[in-house]
């Protein structure tokens, strides 16, 4: 009792606009960030995560700016991700406004990334960002690797004892996402969310495959998850975040309403 | 109009507690500043912060700000958020114990790993979203705040002030502890007002208008 449990929108940014992918091909614009971000809070997001997908490294300082008009206008904690490379990265997101960034592929190619961020903005401002697959055969227990490249390249890294080096390095947090459900709709990996929910003491949230309210309760009750992530289902309108917020509470789960 | 100065020793999300503060005290003139003698005019200060306790101390002595903090409190209303909370006590256990400011006598404390709740059910740390701050006394500063109003919380270490009657706030994870003090004229909190959504900018506002007188 006590803690709420976190339901956090998702907005994809492509040079300065919310984008939105549909079936991975047509990107479509979805707007501007403020508004979109005002959108959520006024729909009682707990939280917004900023993912920057701008593919150009010369519209980086673009993020910046969205941040900052974010910042300025919607006052609840915000996380940002993608293109974070170096320690310099993290503290111009966090000045600009951010509260959390997101360290993906960097960690992998560089933990001590995390140990270095960390120690110097504090743990709670730093999220790793683990993208998961299963790699186990069928008849196999099951077993999950880290992905980079947006699930295309394998490291070979286990999923369960790389979330253990990140919190043992400095994450605060850990934004799982199974890339076998991302996109799918049919609910969260929800063995790998409890394998990563049990192994770390830092708070977890789990992303990928949501398709209805249930999936999220199903990602607390069973994958053992602290906040939630979703895209598609706020976004083309299925759901308002309101409506997740009273599913949940009304199966007993504590949110903040 | 009043000066509203944020104190800048270099460490966290200083332009989040400056642009909510715009946002509540559109006529007052916010500055986020390291200079003695703006810190001296303001009417009121704000001390934000984030980060390790030995490295916001570090950055707090070598700018003089600790002194000056310490000179200021009780002159003029003053508000500490987060690390700005637990800078003021005596002495924090993070990073094998580091002195504070001590103006609120007392110690900062890490949550026991593995922290357990009632049923010995493990505890995630940091503890960080929407918790319920149980209210401890009339302050002012509560005005248009439900009691268990929702705040946003991302710590790992908790104060534990000596004198239980400076306690303005408790919150209850794994077990009850204090949020938010107040002594006097200075009231800090440990959850994030500048993240909070309304209830977070209503004790902004609140701040802003504060007399400075306890209740």
């Amino acid at each position: 009792m006590g803690l709420a449990k976190r339901i956090i929108p998702c907005l994809d940014v492509d040079a300065g606009r919310v984008v939105k992918g549909v079936k991975f091909l047509d990107i479509r614009d979805a707007g501007d960030p403020v508004s979109v971000a005002r959108g959520y809070n006024e729909a009682g997001a707990d939280e917004i995560t900023f993912l920057d997908i701008t593919a150009s490294s010369d519209q980086r300082a673009t993020m910046v700016n969205v941040v900052e008009q974010v910042a300025s206008e919607v006052f609840i904690p915000l996380t940002v991700g993608g293109g974070i490379r170096e320690v310099a990265d993290v503290r111009r997101m966090l000045n600009a406004g951010a509260d959390k960034v997101s360290i993906n592929t960097a960690a992998v190619h560089n933990p001590e990334l995390v140990r270095e961020a960390s120690d110097k903005v504090g743990a709670q401002c730093i999220v790793v960002a683990i993208d998961a697959k299963a790699v186990n055969a069928p008849e196999e227990p099951p077993r999950w690797e880290i992905f980079t490249h947006g699930g295309r390249k394998p490291t070979g890294i286990d999923a369960v004892e790389w979330a253990v080096k990140m919190a043992e390095m400095g994450a605060g947090e850990l934004l799982l996402t199974s890339m076998d459900r991302d996109g799918t709709k049919v609910g969260f990996d929800l063995g790998v969310t409890k394998a990563i929910s049990d192994a770390v003491e830092i708070p977890i949230i789990a992303s990928g495959g949501v398709g209805n309210l249930q999936h999220l309760c199903d990602g607390v009750e069973q994958g053992g998850a602290d906040a939630v992530l979703a895209a598609s289902i706020f976004h083309f309108g299925e759901y308002t975040v309101a409506e997740a917020k009273a599913y949940m509470h009304e199966r007993g789960i504590e949110v903040r309403l | 109009m009043q000066r509203i100065a944020v104190i800048d020793y270099g460490m966290g999300n200083l332009r989040s507690v400056a642009k909510a503060v715009e946002q509540v005290a559109p006529d007052d003139e916010v500055v986020v500043t390291n200079d003695a003698t703006m810190l001296a005019s303001a009417d009121r200060l704000i001390c934000p912060g984030q980060g390790a306790a030995a490295d916001c101390m570090a950055a707090l002595n070598a700018a003089s700000l600790a002194a000056q903090i310490k000179d200021m409190v009780g002159t003029k209303p003053f508000l500490g958020i987060c690390m700005g909370l637990q800078v003021l006590l005596t002495e924090s256990e993070e990073n094998n114990g580091v002195s504070c400011i001590n103006v609120v006598p007392g110690f900062v404390k890490r949550f026991d790993n593995p922290l357990l709740d009632e049923h010995q059910v493990r505890l995630k740390v940091p503890h960080m979203g929407w918790s319920k701050v149980q209210q401890r006394n009339n302050s002012k500063m509560w005005q248009g705040i439900d009691d268990n109003a929702r705040f946003y919380f991302a710590h790992s270490y908790y104060c534990e002030p000596d004198d239980p009657a400076q306690i303005a706030a408790v919150c209850h994870y794994g077990h009850t502890f204090a949020v938010a003090v107040q002594q006097k004229n200075l009231f800090a909190c440990q959850f994030h007002p500048e993240k909070s959504a309304n209830d977070g900018l209503q004790l902004l506002k609140n701040f802003t208008q504060w007399d400075g007188e306890p209740c």
